[in-house]
């Protein structure tokens, strides 16, 4: 299943909360201002690390670029709008608004 | 008929979310500017996920929005000239100075934005 998180992880915990449920391999993906997380050297990069050991971590370009993060956490996958539409067709989306 | 005396208020806006993702920043920004054609005592503070506003390097074609960062550079023009940044707020999401914006700033501690807060007459939060 694909988790998608769009909200700062600075000020919700549904970044936390999605991957208290997401299960064993399932892909999260990053959007709108949940991409803020993705910036290296912030206090959520140890969480973003721990989970990048059970769940692949995804990060959309379009949203990174609009925002100017650039010094991106090691290991967090960089996908295009096409990217996203692929992961998309391949996984049940559970949107974790 | 008489002209009105204009009132000049001691204001903050205080810039508490990222941009792009909701309009409340671009939105603050559009207050900013009108309230300056008031003659105001303007400061903007940048706190919490504010401080990704000021963010160097932003480029909104991909989300197909027009972006409002270059008006910054302009507010000097408009005589808004008190910019703060929150020092903590940064660190925590591992900003640096360098990685701001090109304009004139002024880097402060909590403390010191709280004491600015307690001397406005009239605070916005944005």
């Amino acid at each position: 299943m694909l988790f998608t998180v769009n909200k700062s992880p600075f000020t919700t915990n549904n970044l936390s909360s999605c991957l208290e449920f997401a299960g064993d391999k399932d892909p999260i993906l990053l959007y709108e201002d949940a991409v803020l997380g993705a910036q290296q050297g912030s206090k959520i990069e140890s969480t973003l690390k721990t989970a990048m050991q059970k769940n692949p971590i995804y990060a959309l370009k379009e949203d990174l670029d609009a925002r100017g993060i650039k010094n991106i956490i090691a290991g967090i996958q960089v996908i295009t709008y096409d990217g996203f539409v692929d992961l998309v067709e391949k996984h049940k989306v559970n949107p974790w608004l | 008929m008489e002209e009105e005396e204009l009132v000049q208020k001691k204001m903050m806006f205080v810039m508490r979310k990222a941009p792009h993702g909701t309009i409340y920043s671009y939105e603050g920004l559009e207050v900013v500017l009108i309230t300056a054609a008031y003659d105001q005592d303007i400061s903007m503070a940048f706190i919490d996920d504010g401080v990704f506003v000021l963010k160097n390097d932003q480029d909104t074609t991909g989300i197909g929005i027009k972006g409002f960062m270059k008006t910054y550079f302009a507010l000097e023009d408009y005589e808004v000239e008190k910019l703060y940044a929150c020092n903590e707020s940064l660190a925590e999401r591992g900003l640096k100075k360098e990685d701001l914006i090109d304009v004139n700033i002024q880097f402060m501690n909590r403390s010191e934005i709280a004491k600015l807060m307690e001397e406005q007459e009239v605070l916005f939060p944005f």
